[in-house]
Formats: structure tokens, sequence, C-alpha cells
């Protein structure tokens, strides 16, 4: 087998050496009763050909040269050639943590200025190596803010991504921590600050809001800050599309900003892996989670980099860390930071005004449901047809349309999510303007609309 | 080594009673172990501890270790230098590395601590 | 005689942001095709970020060669052997590489319709299969990201099942050799955790066991082989003590590399474990993730596993959403899909016979290194070690060196460094484990380069204690970095 680099010789020699006759008496100290008596029940090894086919009819099973106007969490966006041209190489792809500092530079590096990059971006001023994804950083987040404030009840806005909203009652479950949601107002799409401030009290430890939402609306952040900081709780920001930052000013207001940085340059190869941040201010830096390198010198006066702080950590402080993660998402966050400096200041900020320019667009063509200020997604309200039959219509057309929210929020049952990125082209966007004008005035039934 | 008028604990604490107050600190034997000291997190001034109750922690770059308070009563004063300067407990943890300062609520805990000799015949016989 | 490395030039280069200069480019946006937006109109001129202060500016070439030269100051696999203990650093295949590119592949988004996303779950289903088949396990959940996370969910699993019985209970016992991600996990998932002594030989202490599980004890979490690379011989008695008070064992599945085709944890009495899909089936490290934690259980426990599952609908797959015994989500979406299908790529690869093979030659590779390491440093357990093998610095720390100052030397003779100091339960523990993709001639230089050292800490002590020496960085400041942390880069 090609992966196994010994000749059958040299395998000889090396029993001989081992002091058996055959492979088998490796084995024997084993006690006979946990020994599999048969071969695994798995097809013999095939040819690279053979595999590079498998995965190719695989992927002829999927969509195939669709337009897609889906976000909801996971974006498309261009993806630098330079991205894959750094992280293919062997230094990077496959090398290990960088616990060995000294020929690990490398990646230690990167990571450093990825920390600073996402500092830069976020507002704050520390950021560990990344988290596995946005939706596991959000109870990391949560933690983070309990152990802070020694609080254990945190409020969550229904207007964060429904699947991290999942992730976070599964974590809290078990750990004494309260969740309970507030709404979000029915006209603008952003959070109900009402609803937020009633539900608010001392036993609080953190609000934590997404913006954009999920809705794709730019959230009353410095609002929900003053409600949560009068109490004592701490303010947690989210986002789920990273390119926003580079318009957006970022949520100076919040203590903890968390995330996901799929939109930079990530596949979004049906759900992961991704790459998640947890960024924050200065004095909740012992608290964070996660890997975090550091800056300081070798014996011989040079910068360097190395893990630091690793006393948080699950490997040293066992039961008592701040959290049991081991992985960061290294190679993922560093597709991240070469997005980030093939765009750089300039680029960032282009890209999300191109974001901004696609989707309001196609949303000029259509009717927002909610009045609120968005980036570059949207949800439009679908009178006439349900919105499974006019992603029907879309698909005839090989067209994704939008997420239809009823599986989230049933009072949205008639809205679908839509999103446009700088990939959406102006042609896709009339056919999805016109497939769902005409669905809306019931002139036309949906399975007859041809192009 | 061991000073004569501080009393020891099996987790390797000090405490130097001087009327109603206690000086507590961790040994020279504790901050070998640890080796290079890089943070102490100490609790805050006005907390209540607890004889024989982790009241913080002392780090090295490769490890932590609880400190126990060796007396009750309240929290009167911090080291604050050691959140600039926490390699003192290496040069000095019987002196100017003192962790914190406890008016005493039980002073009578202090005869179940072991006095210098023990305290040396006991990590003489750990390792 | 150090023959495996000489010391080359290498480029130096500094940080990005110190390249950096205004109106440097390495993009072009193709033109809008739609009318231009004003951002302050549409969304309020407060909400309008200035600039992105102190972001980079470089051009193209400039980022090509920034991340070029810093890899050339990483150690890595397609450089040569990792002897990480229970990392099992073994070689990554490029076609795994290629084919998670795959257009219709890399481009799926999680919320496709289900009929256009067949072909994703007709890998995940595949790989489930397979994985079920290697275990020994009844049903796996491909959700967790990373062996940490899939401990947690195994955890959790445990809870909501022990929970439905009456009664989750309130304790986990942990061996004192395991990996800090065990205790760390137990306490996320709301149990207090109980260290269960090894015995004299270093494994599972059945009389400890015996006396430690009462009806407060939801779990034990062992890892087979344990971190010593022995197997745990009394592992199915473990279980059925644990069983007997209704208890459950979890596995850490870290060490399968000694196991695929030999033995299956479902077979020895295990009812919950994880995978390492980073290590025992060949994903890329990437330099610290991503990795992907699979968790396969018995048939019990599978009504409690994440949603949503896979399940077959007449001729195609779907999700099942409607679980209302599950323990919920553990993460968005599916899983770390791309990670999975290098996963799965793997296992086409070798096939049954191969992943057989693989652990022959994993096994035979660390009783190799053992025998000619025996006579040079201390092995303080005689058992029969599988896939990897520990050794104790005693001998050496005689000259004042321990396990940290061996492996940095081991660094100029052209290795990475071997776990070391760990498992606690050795002191000063080099815990060694080369993987089936080293050949004989990189096993014998790792060989000579340890037997070489033993001698240096003899002849010359101090060589050995102010390593590494060939390296371009030297042995960096911890402490300083530690105790006055610079996370990020500020300008002057």
């Amino acid at each position: 087998m090609r992966y196994l680099p010994k000749s059958d010789s040299e395998r000889r020699e090396m029993l001989e050496a081992c002091g058996v006759t055959s492979p088998e008496e490796l084995f024997s100290h084993l006690p006979e009763a946990v020994r599999l008596k048969r071969p695994l029940e798995l097809a013999p090894g095939i040819s690279e050909y053979e595999i590079v086919q498998y995965f190719r009819d695989r992927a002829a099973e999927n969509a195939n040269g669709y337009a897609c106007f889906l976000g909801a969490g996971v974006y498309n966006h261009y993806r630098p050639v330079l991205v894959d041209t750094v992280v293919s190489r062997g230094e990077f792809l496959t090398s290990y943590t960088p616990y060995q500092a000294e020929i690990a530079q490398g990646t230690l590096t990167t990571i450093f200025e990825f920390q600073t990059m996402i500092c830069q971006l976020t507002g704050m001023d520390v950021a560990n190596a990344s988290m596995y994804d946005g939706s596991t950083a959000v109870p990391e987040a949560a933690m983070m803010a309990g152990r802070a404030t020694g609080r254990s009840r945190m409020l969550i806005a229904r207007s964060v991504h429904p699947e991290y909203r999942e992730v976070l009652h599964t974590y809290a479950r078990h750990q004494g921590m309260p969740v309970e949601e507030f709404g979000y107002l029915a006209d603008a799409g952003t959070i109900d600050l009402e609803d937020l401030d009633r539900k608010m009290d001392d036993l609080t430890a953190a609000v934590i809001v997404q913006s954009p939402n999920f809705f794709g609306i730019v959230d009353q952040v410095k609002a929900a800050a003053e409600i949560a900081h009068r109490r004592g709780a701490l303010l947690v920001v989210l986002f789920t599309e990273a390119v926003s930052l580079g318009i957006l000013e970022p949520p100076a207001d919040a203590d903890i900003v968390a995330g996901e940085l799929q939109s930079f340059a990530i596949s979004p190869s049906y759900g992961g892996p991704y790459a998640g941040i947890i960024a924050t201010k200065e004095k909740l830096m012992r608290q964070m989670p996660g890997r975090l390198v550091g800056q300081t010198v070798d014996s011989r006066g040079n910068r360097a980099f190395c893990l630091t702080l690793s006393t948080r950590e699950q490997h040293i402080r066992r039961e008592k860390a701040t959290s049991n993660i081991c992985t960061n998402q290294a190679l993922i966050a560093l597709m991240a930071t070469v997005f980030m400096t093939v765009y750089g200041k300039q680029g960032l900020r282009e890209l999300a005004a191109q974001n901004l320019a696609k989707a309001h667009y196609l949303a000029g063509k259509l009717a927002p449901r909610f009045s609120g200020p968005f980036f570059n997604e949207f949800v439009v309200r679908l009178k006439g047809s349900p919105p499974d039959e006019v992603n029907k219509s879309l698909l005839k057309k090989k067209i994704i349309g939008g997420l239809p929210l009823a599986r989230f929020y049933p009072e949205l049952a008639d809205c679908m999510l839509l999103c446009a990125t700088e990939m959406s082209k102006r042609a896709e966007m009339d056919v999805v303007a016109q497939t769902l004008a005409a669905t809306a005035s019931g002139r036309v039934p949906a399975q007859e609309v041809t192009q | 080594m061991y000073p004569e008028n501080f009393r020891y604990t099996k987790e390797h604490e000090w405490v130097n009673v001087e009327g109603d107050t206690g000086t507590v600190g961790i040994t020279d034997h504790a901050q070998h172990e640890l080796g290079d000291i890089v943070y102490v997190d100490l609790p805050k001034v006005g907390a209540h501890v607890e004889q024989g109750k982790s009241i913080g922690s002392v780090e090295s770059v490769k490890a932590v270790s609880d400190v126990y308070s060796p007396v009750s009563g309240e929290v009167t004063a911090i080291n604050l230098a050691l959140a600039d300067t926490p390699e003192a407990l290496n040069s000095d943890p019987h002196g100017a590395a003192w962790l914190i300062k406890v008016r005493l609520s039980a002073a009578a805990e202090v005869q179940s601590l072991m006095n210098a000799a023990e305290y040396e015949a006991y990590i003489g016989a750990e390792k | 005689m150090i023959r495996k490395v000489t010391p080359h030039l290498s480029q130096n280069e500094v940080l990005l942001f110190e390249r950096s200069s205004p109106g440097k480019k390495a993009y072009q946006l193709p033109d809008l095709d739609v009318p231009a937006v004003d951002p302050a109109d549409v969304l309020g001129a407060a909400s309008v970020r200035t600039e992105i202060p102190g972001f980079p500016e470089v051009s193209e070439v400039e980022a090509i060669r920034h991340f070029t030269r810093l890899s050339t100051w990483n150690y890595a696999i397609d450089y040569g052997m990792y002897p990480l203990g229970s990392c099992t650093m073994k070689y990554n295949p490029r076609i795994n590489e290629l084919v998670a590119r795959t257009e219709g592949l890399a481009w799926a988004h999680p919320y496709q319709p289900e009929p256009l996303a067949q072909g994703c779950m007709e890998v995940m289903a595949r790989l489930e299969a397979a994985l079920i088949e290697i275990t020994g396990m009844d049903a796996v959940t491909l959700q967790p990201a990373a062996g940490a996370h899939g401990e947690l969910t195994g955890i959790l699993l445990i809870r909501a099942f022990l929970q439905k019985r009456g009664n989750p209970r309130k304790k986990i016992l942990i061996p004192d050799s395991a990996h800090g991600t065990n205790p760390a996990t137990a306490a996320i998932a709301g149990y207090t955790v109980e260290n269960i002594p090894s015995s004299a030989t270093g494994g599972l202490d059945l009389a400890a066991l015996e006396k430690l599980v009462d009806r407060d004890v939801a779990a034990l979490m062992v890892t087979n082989p344990n971190t010593l690379g022995v197997f745990e011989d009394n592992i199915m008695q473990a279980a059925e003590i644990l069983h007997n008070k209704g208890a459950m064992l979890y596995m850490d599945g870290a060490n399968m590399n000694a196991l695929v085709g030999i033995a299956r944890p479902g077979d020895f009495g295990v009812d919950v474990m994880h995978l390492n899909l980073h290590k025992t089936f060949s994903t890329p490290h990437g330099g610290g993730g991503p990795g992907a934690g699979p968790v396969a259980v018995k048939k019990a426990l599978e009504p409690f596993l994440p949603v949503p599952r896979l399940k077959r609908a007449g001729k195609r797959w779907a999700y099942d959403y409607k679980r209302k015994n599950s323990i919920g989500r553990v993460k968005a979406f599916y899983g770390n899909f791309g990670v999975l299908v290098r996963a799965l790529a793997y296992i086409l690869a070798h096939g049954g016979p191969g992943l057989r093979n693989a652990t022959v030659d994993a096994v035979l590779n660390a009783v190799y290194i053992r025998k000619h390491l025996e006579p040079y440093y201390e092995l303080p357990y005689s058992q029969p070690n599988m896939h990897e093998v520990v050794f104790s610095d005693h001998r050496q720390t005689q000259a004042g060196i321990h396990t940290g100052d061996i492996a940095k030397r081991l660094i100029d003779y052209g290795f990475h460094p071997y776990t070391v100091s760990f498992p606690l339960i050795v002191h000063g523990a080099l815990m060694i484990e080369p993987t089936e993709t080293e050949g004989k001639r990189e096993l014998d230089q790792f060989i000579d380069a340890m037997i070489s050292i033993a001698k240096e800490v003899e002849t010359d002590p101090q060589l050995v204690k102010t390593a590494p020496h060939g390296t371009r960085t030297s042995r960096v400041d911890e402490v300083t970095a530690a105790r006055k942390p610079i996370l990020r880069w500020k300008p002057a």
C-alpha cells in the first residue's frame, strides 16, 4: 500500500529485531475475548483514480451550476487563489500544533497576525486563535461571561441564528445555566428592547445579540449594551457574516465578540470545517478559552512567538479549565488570514460595499419584510405562494432561492431569507425578482413561470 | 531557611501571626516545584477565607497550583506588587512576596499547623 | 553524528503590518453590474466605519512571499517524523485534499434542498457505516467538530440516557493517566470528576474501580490502549463492574490506531466512544486544526444522538429532525464535512485489509523503537506496548537533564520532539508514537538520534540542556510571554 513505506524485506528485518517471526505475534498479548476474529467488512482499497471518481459521482448528485441565494450563516464569497496556494504548502498543511515554538514559527507568526487582524476588525483588545465555529463560540462566550461575572443566567435574542441558539441550549442545560430568549420587533426586525429590559435582572451574566442578525439586519447593539451594563451583565455580540465588518462599525460596546469567519475564503463545504473567533477586552483576557499566541524573544534576543497563557487550558488545568477545547482551527484560520491579506484595508471595504449594492439592488425589486437597515441579507414576505413553491420554480431555472423561515420562525412561515453577495449576477437577481413578483401577484401560478 | 516563627501547611503555605493578623504566603519549596512564576490569582480585600479552602492560585508556564488558606478570617490586604512582578515569589517567597493578610477569626487554628522543624521534616520525607 | 539535517539559509520576514503601505493591493474586484449604494444612506451614518485601523495593505507578490517564507520556518510531516505520543501524526494523503475540493462538494451550502444534497448525504452515510464496522458499535454521529467536542457529546449522551432512566448521577471516574480534555469535558457536562489511580502496572485497577463505582457514578472514561500504549487487558471485566452498577463505559478513541481491524471497542464492552479523524484517519492537523470527533454508540444510546440524523426515505437520504430524546445540537449544520470527506477517502484507499495492515505496521514500528531504546532510557512499565511507548527520563535526571531538554536536542537531529511529560503517572515521560507511515530508514535515524543524545547526556550535558542549537529560532522565553502577554501587534 502506497502509504506504508516498508518493503517486505525491511518488515522482516524489523520483525526479527523485535524478536518475533510473524506480525501476529505482536498482538499475542491481547486477551482472546477482545480480538476481532474476522476481517473488517469493508471493500478492498481502491486506486487514486477510483477515489477521485467516487467523489466526482457524489458531487454530481448535488447542486451543480446553480446560482445560490442562500445565506443564513454560510455565505458564497469568492475565494482568492492565493488562499489554497498558501494552505496547500506541506509546512502549513501537515504541521502540528505549535507547542515546540522553535520549529513552528511559521504557524505561530500567522496566528499572531490573525489575532491582530481580528482585533482590528472587531474593535476588541485581544482575540484567540479560533474556536471550532461560530455556533460553538456562543456557549464558550456564555461560559466566559459566567466566569467573569460569577452569575449564571443568559439572555439571548431570538434574532440570533436559530442553530446557534440550539447549541447554547445543549451546553447550558447541564451547567446550571438558565437561558431565556427575548424577541424582535415585528416591523423593524431589530431586538425588542422593552422585552429585553423586562426580562433583565441582576442574575444575568450576559445579554447575547447578533449583528447583522439572522434576518440580515444591523441591530441595536448600543441600546442592548446599556440595558446589560446597567445591571452588571456583559454584552456578547455575535456575527455570522464577517464581510459585514468591512463596512459596519464594530461593536465597541461589546464585552465579548464572537462569530464565524466562513465568509473569509472558507468553502461552504456543506457545513464545515469553519473557524469561529472570540475576542474581548483586555480585562477578560484570562477568562478566554482556546489557544493564544503571544510575542516574546528567543535566547538570542530575536522576536519570536509562542503559545501562552496555557494554564487556562485543559491540558494543565484539567477540570478547572476555561474550556475543554484542545483544537483550534489553525488551517482554516490561515485561510481567513490570507483572505484578509489579499483584500486588505481597502479591499475588504470595497467587497463589503459590493455586497451592500447587490443585496439592495435585489431588495429594491422586492419588498423587504422588515424596515431595519440590512447588509447583504433580507427577509421577504411572499404573498400568493408559499416559499417552498416559489423555490421550486426557481430551481427549474437553476437558481437556489432563499431560506424558507417556517422551520425556524413559525410566525414568519410566509417568508424567506434571501442573500446576495459580490458573486450574485444582475441577470440572476432579475430572474429571482421576476419570479417572486409573479407569484406574489397571484397572476401566474408558480409552476408555469418560464424564462 | 524556614522562619521559626511561621507555621506551615501540608499544601506548602505559611502563615505569620502577629497579634490578630496573619500574613500568608507560599513556601520556598512550593515556588521551587512550580518553577518560574508568571501569574498570581488572589482574592479580593474583604473576602472571607476558611482554613483549608482554596483562595486562589499561583501559575508557572506549565503548571498551576491552588493556594489553600492556612487560617480563617477576613482578607485585609493583598500584595498588589505581585501583579506586576510575580517573579518575586521565586526570589523572596517568605518575605516581600507575601500573598494576603487576614484578620483571624479563629486564632487557635494555628496550633494545628506544623512548625518550621516539622515542615522541614515533612518536605524531606515527601521525595 | 547528525545525518538527517544540515543548516541552510532561510529568509527573514517581518509581520504583514510591518510590510504594509497605503495603496498597495493584492486584489481586484469586478466592476459592479448594479448601481452602487451609499452605505451611510442605507445603514445610517453612525453604523458605517471610517476604516479598519491598522489592517495591512500589501501587494500579491509580497503576500505570497510573506506566507511562503513563514512556512519555511515550520517542521511538518512532509519533512519527517513526528514521534508525538497519542497524536498519530501519520502521512496526510494528498488525494484527500483534491477530493475535498471537488466543486459540488466544496461549494455545497448546508441549507441547499435535500434533493440537491444527496451526494453529501451519501458521503456521510457511507462514512457512518464504515466507522460502525470499524468500532463494532451500533450508530454514529458525525456532528462533533473535534475530539474534545466528541467527548462532550459522548458524556452528554450518557447523561441523557441515565436521566431518562431516572437519575443522571453525579460523578465521572477518570484515570490519573488521562488526557486533560477528559476531566475538562466532564466538568462542562455538569459532572464532578473523581480520579481513579492506576494500578502498579500503570493500567486500570479493578479493585479500585470496584470500590469507587457506586450509584453516584455515571461513567468511567478510559483510553484503550491507555496513554502508556498498553492494552487494558481487564477492560471487559471493568465494563461488567460498571454495568452491574448501572454505570457506563466511555472510551476516548485517541489511540484507535492500535486497534483498527484488530479489536473493536463495541466488542469489549464500550457503550460510547469518540474517534479523532485527524489522528487515526489521516486528516491533516494543519498547524492545530481542523479535526473531527465522531461519536459511536451502542443501540441503547442511539435515541439520544444529536439532531438531525440521516434516514432513508425511499431511494434517497433525508434528515430526521423529529427526535424527541435527542440531546440537541452540539454544532450548527451536520459536522466538519470537509474533514469527513478526507477521512472517507482514507478509508476507501486502504479498504478493510489495508486498514488492518496499517495497524500492524503502526504497532511494529513502536515495538521496534522500544527494543532499540530500552538499553538507554528507562521503561517504567514492562507490559507489551502497542502503537506507542513511554519511557521516563529517570536515568538522565542523574545528570540534571530532563525529558524537555532531550526533546529540544532531538530537534537538532532533524526531528520534532516526542510528547513531553505526559502521561502524568510517569515522572519525566517521553511518549513516542511513530505511526505506520514511517519507514525503516526514518525510524533508524530517530533511534540513532535518541541513542546519541543519551550519550551526550553523559559526556556533554550542557549541550543538551541548552538545545536546540541548529534552529533559526533558539529556545523561546515562555516565562516572559506569560508574565507580560503581548497578544497582538500594535503600531510603535
